[in-house]
C-alpha cells in the first residue's frame, strides 16, 4: 500500500538549498541535488571532492579501509602506523560485533593498536618503529595475520609499509603480514578506503586456505558488517534454511575463513558500495557469480532468500526457505499490524554512508512511511541510478590513483559455478546476476536525492519538509533532534540493532514506533512559554 | 573475557602502543574553540580527522559539534593546502557567517608544512575576511603530545590573537580553564560569583556544549568567551591558570605580550585543590572568602570524615589527562585512599614533576606517563597488583568488568553515560559528587560480593 503524502514542489527547494552558496559553490552543489524520476533515472554528480568548508559528514579513506572493511574480522591484530587519533577514534566506535565460538579464541576488536608516531619518526622516518611494533605484536600475541594501515603523514614522508610488511612477513614466518595505503587522503572519502581494501583481501587472503568446506549451497556474505548483530540473524535465517555460509566480509568473520572464500559457489552482496570489488574480482578469477541481496526489510529478506533458493535450483531448498519464511512472516505481521497506524502517512529522510539510505526506504514503506529524500555521503553513482551507467563514469583527477586490480582466471581454481546457459535462464526468470538497479528507481517521482549533504542543506530540508523523522549518523543526530525531530542513526542503530531480517524488522518497527510518538517531542515548549498561556500574575484566592 | 590477550607479564615495548590513554591535539583545540562565542571551529588537514573528531565530542556530549574542514584531496596533500583553506573561509562566512574562525592543523598539514599564519594573512589580504570577524589559528599536530596539547595551544592561540594592551589595567582576574567540562567551568563562574570576584573564564564551553532543548538548533548557542572579552584579558590584572599542561601556556603568552601576570594552580579538583584555588582567588580579587563556599567546605570534609571507613587504605587505579588526574591523585590521597597504579598518554616534564611532588606521600605507587603508558600497562599492573578501584574514562569498562573492579567515569571521552557535562567534578560540590560516585560504587560491589549473612541495611 502506498501511502498518500504530497510531495512539495522541489524545484523551490532544490532553490533555496543552493542560493546561499558562492556561485561556484553554488553551480558544483546544483549537481549533486537532483529531482528524482523513477521513470527515467536522472544523472546525480557523486563521488567527486567535497567542497572545503561547506561542513560534509564525510571521513576519509583510512576509515573506509580500516574502520569499515577490516575491522570487523576478530582475528587480525591491525596496527595503524601514524600518529595516534586515527587509531584511538576507529577504536571500538563501530559496533561491529564478533562471537567467537570458545572463550579463549582469538579475538583482537576490543583491542586499539597504533605505532603512535612521535615528531622524529615523521622526520627520520618510521619504518623502524613500525617493524618493531609489528615485532612486539607478534612476540605478544602470536596471531595469524597482522594488517598495517598507513594514514596521512606516511606516504608523505615515504614509509613503505609494503616492503616493511614483506620483510616481516618472512622474518616471522608463520604470521600473514600485509599494508594498506589507506591514507586519509586518497581518494574523496571512505569510499577510496572500500577499494583499497578490497584489492588487499584480495591480493593477500582470499585463496590462501583451499580446505573444501562441509555443506550444501555454499555462500559468502558480501558487505555485511554485523552492526548491531546484523550478522548474526541472516546467518540464522541461512541455517534455518539449510544454506552453508563459508566466509562473511567481514561481520563476525575470521582469517581462516575469508581465506576460504573462494570455494564458496555464489557471492551474496549486501552492501554494494564497500565490496562490488570483491565480487567482480571473484568471479574473474574464480568463476563466482554474485548476486544483490537485502536483508533490510521482512519482504526483502523474504525476497533474497527466494532469490538465492532460486539460483541453486534445488527443490528442497526452495521448500525449505519457504518454510522458514512461513514460520517467520506471521510474527512479523502481528507486529506490524499493531504498529502501522500509529506510523502511516508519516514521512522520513536518510542521508546515510553508502548504501542504507536505500535499503532502509523497505522498512519505511512496510510502516507506511515516505520518503521525502535520501543520499549518501561517498556512493558512487552507480548505486544511484543502477551498476548500467558504469561505462559512462569517468574517474576524475581525485581518484584516479586508487589501483585497480588486473585480475584473471585462476589457472587451476577457476571453475564457473554456472554455465553461459544456466545463468541465461536465472535472467530470464528475473535473476539479477552481477547487477544492481541503485536507490533512485524505488524512489517516488519528485522525491529529492542529494550527495555529500552539507550541514546547511540537511537542517534547509528539515526547515522546509518538517519530516517526522531524520536518519543520519551521530553527527547530525542532536543538530536534527534540536530542532524537535527525532534522529535515526543508521550507522550505529542508537546502540540497537540487530535491523536485518525478520527479528531486525521488528526491532526496526518498534524503534521507529517509539522515536516519532515519543512523549518527549510535546514536553519542549514550557508551558508558560506557550501561546495563550495563562498569566502568571494571577493571585491565589482564599476559598 | 574482553581482553583476554592482555598477559600479566610485563614486557616493556619500544613500537607499539596499546589502547592509549591520550589522543590527537586536533580535538583538543577544537574543543577549546568552541569555548569563544560565535565560533566556526575548522579543521585544516583531509576530512576525516574532522570527522572524527566531532563524532567523538558528540559521543561524549551528546550534544551538536559544528567544525568544517579544508577536505584535502591527494593533489592539496602534495602541492599545498593553501587554496583549499581560502576557498573554505570563503565559503564558510557566506554559509555560517560566524564571529571568528579558529583554524587548527593535523598531521597532513603540519607534514607538508602549511603555514596558517602566512595563509590567514593572505586571506586577510585578498579581502575574505569580512570586516569585525576574524580568523585565528594554531598549530596543533598530531605527531606531538596529546589532545591536552592541542587545547593548550588554541588556548594559547586565542590570548595571543586576541588579547590586547591599551595600557590601563582593569580589576579584572583571567581565569584560563584547563580541559574541564561546561559544568565545571560553569561551578568556575559560580564561585566567583559568589566571591564577587570579577573574572573573565576562556575558553567557556558552558551554554555552548549543554544546550537546552527549545525546539531550534542554535548554530552558534549563547555561551562562549566573546571576542570583546578576549580582548579585554590583555588589561586584566593577572591570570590564574587551572593546570600547568593545558592552561599555563596560554598564561605565558599573556603575561609575555600583555604584562599580565599569572600564577598557574591545580585544577580544583578535590579539598585540597579547591582550597589552594579558593584561597589564591581571594587574594587576587582582594575579597574575603564568603562564609557560603566555608560552609560547602565544611560539608565536604563532614562526609569525608562520617565515611573514612569505605575509603582508607583502599587501592585506586586510575588513567587520564595531567591536569585532571594530578588534583584527583591529591585528593584520592586526602581520602586516605592508595593511588596504585597511574598512566597518562600525555608527556610532559612539568607534568611528570608536579605528579612526582603529590607521590611522594604514595611512595609505593606505580607511575608512567607518555608514548607507551597505555591501557595495555595498566591493565597488566592491575593483574599484578589488583586494586578496589577503578577511575578514568568509558575505556576502563573493559578493564572493571574482566577484572570486576568497582568503575568510576571520569576525564575523556565518556561515550556511555550521562552526568559528566551537567554535574562538575571542580569545587567543593565537585568533589562531593566525587564522593558519592566513589562511594556509590564500592558499595555496590559490596552490597552485590558480600555473603547473605554479612548483607547490609546500614552502611
Amino acid at each position: 500500500m502506498e501511502a498518500k503524502v504530497l510531495i512539495p514542489d522541489p524545484s523551490r527547494i532544490k532553490e533555496e538549498l543552493i542560493n546561499k552558496y558562492p556561485a561556484k559553490v553554488a553551480k558544483k552543489r546544483s549537481k549533486s541535488i537532483v529531482i528524482n524520476d523513477p521513470e527515467t533515472v536522472p544523472e546525480v554528480q557523486a563521488n567527486v571532492r567535497t567542497v572545503p568548508g561547506i561542513i560534509t559528514q564525510r571521513g576519509c579513506s583510512y576509515a573506509g579501509c580500516k574502520g569499515v572493511v577490516l575491522g570487523p574480522t576478530r582475528d587480525i591484530v591491525n596496527i595503524v602506523h601514524g600518529p595516534i587519533g586515527c587509531s584511538f577514534y576507529a577504536w571500538l566506535t563501530r559496533r561491529n560485533q564478533t562471537r567467537p565460538e570458545k572463550p579463549t579464541d582469538e579475538n583482537y576488536i576490543t583491542y586499539c593498536f597504533s605505532t603512535d608516531m612521535q615528531e622524529e619518526h615523521v622526520v627520520f622516518g618510521g619504518e623502524k618503529k613500525l617493524k618493531v611494533a609489528i615485532q612486539e605484536a607478534y612476540d605478544l600475541f602470536h596471531p595469524k595475520a597482522i594488517a598495517i594501515f598507513s594514514t596521512c603523514p606516511v606516504g608523505l614522508i615515504g614509509d613503505d609499509v609494503h616492503a616493511a610488511s614483506r620483510e616481516m612477513k618472512e622474518k616471522l614466518g608463520d604470521c600473514n603480514v600485509f599494508g594498506f595505503s589507506c591514507e586519509g587522503y586518497r581518494g574523496v572519502s571512505q569510499s577510496a578506503g572500500h577499494h583499497i581494501a578490497n584489492n588487499g583481501v584480495f591480493k593477500h587472503m582470499v585463496g590462501n586456505n583451499n580446505e573444501p568446506k562441509a555443506g550444501k549451497f555454499k555462500l559468502n556474505l558480501l558487505g555485511e558488517y554485523n552492526i548491531g548483530g546484523d550478522a548474526f540473524e541472516i546467518e540464522r535465517l541461512f541455517e534455518k534454511c539449510g544454506i552453508t555460509l563459508v566466509a562473511s566480509f567481514s561481520g563476525n568473520s575470521t582469517v581462516r575463513a575469508i581465506e576460504n572464500a573462494h570455494m564458496a559457489d555464489l557471492n551474496v552482496i549486501l552492501c554494494h558500495r564497500s565490496i562490488n570489488y570483491m565480487g567482480d574480482m571473484m568471479e574473474t578469477k574464480y568463476g563466482i557469480p554474485w548476486m544483490k541481496v537485502n536483508f533490510v526489510g521482512a519482504e526483502s529478506t523474504s525476497k533474497s532468500l527466494r532469490k538465492i533458493a532460486e539460483y541453486f535450483g534445488d527443490e528442497e531448498l526452495k521448500a525449505r526457505v519457504e518454510a522458514v519464511i512461513a514460520e517467520e512472516t506471521p510474527k512479523v505481521q502481528a507486529i506490524i499490524d499493531e504498529i502501522r497506524p500509529r506510523t502511516e502517512g508519516k514521512t522520513a529522510m536518510l542521508f546515510v554512508g553508502g548504501s542504507r539510505a536505500h535499503h532502509y526506504q523497505d522498512l519505511f514503506s512496510e510502516l507506511g512511511m515516505t520518503t521525502l529524500a535520501a543520499g549518501y555521503e561517498f556512493a558512487h553513482r552507480d548505486d544511484y541510478e543502477g551498476r548500467e551507467v558504469l561505462p559512462k563514469i569517468k574517474i576524475d583527477a581525485d581518484s584516479k590513483n586508487i589501483e585497480e586490480l588486473k585480475v584473471s582466471a585462476d589457472p587451476e581454481l577457476y571453475k564457473p559455478r554456472k554455465s553461459e546457459a544456466e545463468l541465461e535462464e536465472l535472467k530470464a526468470r528475473g535473476l539479477e546476476i552481477n547487477g544492481y538497479e541503485g536507490m533512485m528507481k524505488q524512489m517516488q517521482k519528485k522525491s529529492l536525492v542529494i550527495d555529500d549533504v552539507s550541514h546547511y542543506e540537511s537542517e534547509k530540508l528539515i526547515e522546509l519538509y518538517k519530516p517526522d523523522i531524520f536518519c543520519a549518523g551521530i553527527k547530525e543526530k542532536y543538530v536534527v533532534q534540536k530542532m524537535g525531530v527525532p534522529l535515526k542513526q543508521l550507522h550505529s542503530y542508537d546502540y540497537g540493532g540487530p535491523y536485518t531480517g525478520y527479528e531486525g524488522a521488528v526491532n526496526f518497527y518498534k524503534d521507529i514506533d517509539r522515536m516519532v510518538n515519543n512523549p518527549v517531542w510535546k514536553l519542549i515548549k514550557a508551558p508558560w512559554e506557550k501561546a495563550g498561556a495563562e498569566s502568571l500574575e494571577a493571585s491565589y484566592v482564599a476559598s | 573475557m574482553l581482553l583476554r590477550h592482555t598477559p600479566t607479564e610485563v614486557k616493556e615495548r619500544e613500537g607499539l602502543t596499546i589502547n592509549p590513554a591520550k589522543t590527537c591535539q586536533p580535538i583538543g583545540a577544537m574543543y577549546a574553540a568552541l569555548g569563544i562565542h560565535g565560533c566556526l571551529p575548522h579543521s585544516h588537514g583531509s576530512q576525516g580527522c574532522c570527522s572524527y573528531h566531532r563524532s567523538t565530542l558528540t559521543r561524549h556530549y551528546k550534544e551538536p559539534v559544528m567544525a568544517s574542514t579544508s577536505s584535502f584531496t591527494e593533489g592539496a596533500s602534495v602541492f599545498g593546502g593553501q587554496a583549499n583553506l581560502l576557498a573554505s573561509i570563503e565559503t564558510i562566512f557566506s554559509v555560517y557567517d560566524p564571529e571568528v574562525i579558529a583554524v587548527h592543523s593535523t598531521c597532513l598539514s603540519e607534514t607538508i608544512g602549511d603555514d596558517l599564519q602566512q595563509i590567514t594573512k593572505k586571506a586577510s589580504d585578498d579581502g575574505k575576511i569580512p570586516d569585525g570577524k576574524y580568523v585565528i589559528y594554531a598549530s596543533t599536530p598530531s605527531f606531538v603530545g596529546s589532545h591536552i596539547t592541542g587545547y593548550a595551544n588554541m588556548v594559547t592561540g586565542m590570548a595571543e590573537q586576541f588579547a590586547v594592551s591599551t595600557g590601563e589595567k582593569t580589576e579584572q582576574i583571567n581565569i584560563v580553564a584547563g580541559w574541564m567540562e561546561p559544568s565545571d567551568m560553569r561551578e568556575i563562574k559560580s564561585i566567583a560569583s559568589l566571591m564577587d570576584a570579577k573574572i573573565v573564564l576562556f575558553p567557556d564551553t558552558s551554554d555552548v556544549l549543554d544546550a537546552p532543548q527549545t525546539g531550534k538548533h542554535e548554530f552558534y548557542p549563547k555561551g562562549g568567551v566573546t571576542i570583546d572579552q578576549l580582548r579585554s584579558t590583555g588589561d586584566s590584572k593577572c591570570s590564574l591558570a587551572l593546570g600547568c599542561v593545558s592552561a599555563e601556556p596560554a598564561a605565558i603568552a599573556l603575561d609575555k605580550k600583555c604584562k599580565v601576570p599569572f600564577e598557574t594552580l591545580d585544577m580544583p579538583i578535590g579539598l585540597s585543590a579547591t582550597d589552594r584555588f579558593i584561597m589564591a582567588l581571594s587574594k587576587a580579587a582582594g575579597k574575603p572568602v564568603p562564609a557560603s563556599i566555608t560552609a560547602e567546605r565544611g560539608r565536604v570534609v563532614d562526609v569525608m570524615a562520617d565515611m573514612e571507613q569505605y575509603f582508607y587504605g583502599k587501592k585506586v587505579a586510575l588513567f587520564g589527562d595531567p591536569d585532571q588526574i594530578m588534583p584527583l591523585t591529591e585528593f584520592l590521597l586526602d581520602l586516605g585512599m592508595r593511588p596504585t597504579h597511574i598512566v597518562s598518554g600525555t608527556p610532559g616534564l612539568r607534568f611528570e614533576k608536579r605528579m612526582k611532588e603529590i607521590l611522594e606521600r604514595a611512595p609505593y605507587a606505580n607511575f608512567r606517563n607518555g608514548a607507551q603508558a597505555d591501557m595495555f600497562l595498566l591493565h597488566q599492573w592491575i593483574k599484578n597488583e589488583p586494586v578496589d578501584l577503578l577511575i578514568g574514562n568509558t575505556y576502563g569498562k573493559y578493564i572493571a568488568r574482566d577484572e570486576n573492579i568497582p568503575f568510576v567515569r571520569f576525564g575523556f571521552p565518556i561515550l556511555d553515560r550521562v552526568g559528566h557535562s551537567y554535574f562538575p567534578s571542580v569545587g567543593y560540590s565537585g568533589a562531593m559528587r566525587l564522593i558519592e560516585k566513589i562511594l556509590g560504587v564500592l558499595m555496590d560491589q559490596q552490597d552485590r560480593v558480600a555473603l547473605e549473612e554479612k548483607f547490609e541495611l546500614v552502611m
